[in-house]
């Protein structure tokens, strides 16, 4: 009976104020319309920086006339200096094949094998490529440089590009992460807004209820059940426009537009499960929490 | 027309005003004598410094018709604001039924206002809800069942002369309708006391008439009840005991005599509009 009643009473109060309600209605669906985009497009993004930032490696040639016991040697040196997560090697032979693979004739032109064997070393984490380049081939004080091991010709770690692409995929995920806290405050704060001013339309029927001995639940639990089902309803809205332009939009784009990998996004069940939770506990909050200074009659 | 009938209907059937107030009424904690209001040394400042009330000391008891006459800030709607435990007094005791205001949490106030009905000059109507939801809302609010609340609403607005107009909204009645409505609402839980400020103060003489006609037939049902009034002649002419105040201080307190208990409503009503004529009942 009393749930009854409380939805009785929030739906009669949506349909006598049906213009403040749409308003929160609307609030609720277009910041989860852009929440529902950005999450995506967030997650995209700083999965392409750091899938990025995993290919930044140091190169390690080696003499072309060394021994595979120099290889080993010289695995183990590596294995053992800091910040040094794997190392994979690459015989001369391999790189060979795949390289003769890659551009077929060039390389039969050439007779003998002009490839050094290679270890690939990647480092514990892609800031610290440059800690285990200068590890490798330590600045002597002359200001040439040495190898650690005289089996290793030369150590190469692109350092324009790895610079390059460390400081831009840093940017880019924390602009990106500045990005979707703005907007979820401004959501928070706009949806919050929409319903102070609803609720402020009816301060005085508040006043009236407490004067005639209604304990605050009982005049909160129908604007909170009210905030449930506006953003309940802004939120599916949300989430049908979204799988619309999903399904028409993005998802013939991705099969037959296969330029860069699929990206790695949250799955659009657990997008609608955030959205709609997240869109039904913002408003039924705002307006038991905004209600709070009407209450003091 | 409708007041006649209601007249002559709690005629026939008198409201039993003890086993009604009962169940809404917390039994006083003295004997069935103690007032239902006592004030004593009751003092209030306003934030501004402005004085509200300065050691207020009265008794109403059981049953009595009490007016608070007064201009305006004398502290007439602080007596009122108090009663409600809008605000609290800076200083003295207020007891209702025996029970010490200062007592009750702000939790318990909305429990404490059920026991009182109060009527208001501006009538504290919900815009949204018709004249039967307006009453229904008193009796949802204290867990009323739907049952209950079919049983009393129409009785309580035939009382007040109200039977065509339960779906109208407030905004398409008179002044004297709204008043009725506002009415109905603070007595449809029977509460032992009823406080009314300013209750015809938006509203014509001969509509007032009316209004104080059904104040008197709560009255005569055993309900306590206060108004705070600033309409003299009104007060003249009811007789009544009549409390008046002046920047705060109690400097009248007297039980107007020469009236009868026993007045019947409608004797009273004449009386009121002059000279024992007896006027069409509108």
């Amino acid at each position: 009976m009393r749930l009854g009643f409380f939805l009785k009473e929030s739906l009669r109060s949506m349909r006598r104020n049906a213009a403040p309600s749409f308003a929160a209605l609307a609030t609720v669906l277009v910041t989860m319309l852009v929440l529902g985009v950005f999450i995506p497009v967030f997650q995209a993004a700083t999965g392409a920086a750091d899938s990025v930032r995993g290919r930044v490696l140091v190169d390690v040639y080696m003499q072309t006339t060394a021994t595979a016991a120099e290889d080993a040697r010289v695995h183990k040196e590596i294995l053992a200096l800091p910040h040094v997560r794997s190392v994979s090697f690459e015989s001369k032979a391999k790189a060979l094949a795949q390289q003769s693979k890659q551009f077929p004739g060039a390389y039969a032109l050439v007779g003998t094998n002009p490839l050094p064997d290679t270890f690939h070393v990647t480092p514990d984490n892609p800031g610290n490529v440059l800690v285990v380049r200068s590890e490798l081939s330590p600045k002597a004080p002359g200001g040439s440089t040495r190898m650690i091991d005289p089996a290793i010709k030369n150590v190469s770690n692109h350092t324009e590009d790895t610079q390059k692409i460390l400081t831009i995929t840093s940017i880019v995920k924390w602009a990106l992460f500045g990005l979707t806290l703005l907007l979820v405050s401004a959501s928070i704060l706009l949806i919050a807004n929409t319903i102070k001013l609803s609720l402020y339309a009816r301060r005085r029927e508040v006043e009236v209820m407490k004067l005639v001995g209604a304990t605050d639940w009982f005049i909160r639990w129908p604007f909170v059940i009210e905030g449930v089902i506006v953003g309940g309803i802004g939120a599916t809205v949300a989430i049908a426009l979204l799988a619309i332009t999903k399904i028409a939009l993005l998802d013939p784009l991705t099969s037959s537009w296969r330029l860069i990998a699929p990206l790695q996004t949250i799955g659009f069940v657990w997008l609608i499960v955030i959205l709609l939770a997240s869109g039904m506990a913002i408003s039924a909050l705002g307006s038991g929490l905004s209600l709070r200074r009407f209450l003091r009659v | 027309m409708a007041i006649s009938e209601s007249h002559n209907r709690s005629r026939r059937r008198p409201v039993p005003p003890t086993t009604r107030a009962k169940k809404v009424a917390r039994p006083p904690r003295s004997g069935p004598g103690a007032p239902v209001i006592e004030f004593r040394g009751v003092s209030k400042l306003y934030a501004g410094g402005d004085i509200g009330l300065d050691q207020a000391t009265f008794s109403v008891d059981r049953g009595e018709f009490v007016f608070v006459v007064g201009s305006t800030g004398s502290g007439k709607s602080t007596i009122m604001r108090l009663l409600i435990k809008e605000v609290d007094a800076t200083d003295g005791t207020i007891r209702v039924a025996g029970r010490d205001l200062e007592e009750i949490t702000r939790r318990r106030v909305p429990f404490y206002r059920r026991n009182l009905g109060v009527v208001f000059q501006d009538f504290k109507l919900l815009p949204s809800r018709t004249v039967y939801e307006n009453v229904a809302y008193a009796l949802q609010v204290t867990g009323g069942t739907r049952r209950e609340i079919r049983d009393k609403v129409p009785d309580i607005l035939r009382l007040t002369g109200l039977s065509t107009k339960l779906h109208n909204y407030p905004t398409q009645l008179s002044g004297g309708e709204q008043q009725r409505v506002s009415i109905a609402r603070a007595f449809v839980n029977h509460p032992p006391l009823l406080l009314a400020d300013e209750p015809t103060g938006n509203l014509d003489p001969e509509t007032s008439i009316g209004i104080m006609q059904l104040l008197y037939r709560i009255n005569r049902t055993g309900t306590t009840v206060l108004v705070a009034t600033h309409d003299q002649a009104m007060v003249d002419k009811m007789r009544r005991r009549v409390l008046e105040l002046s920047q705060g201080r109690v400097i009248r307190d007297e039980a107007t005599g020469l009236y009868a208990r026993d007045e019947t409503t409608r004797e009273f009503a004449a009386r009121l509009r002059g000279a024992g004529i007896e006027y069409p009942e509108v």
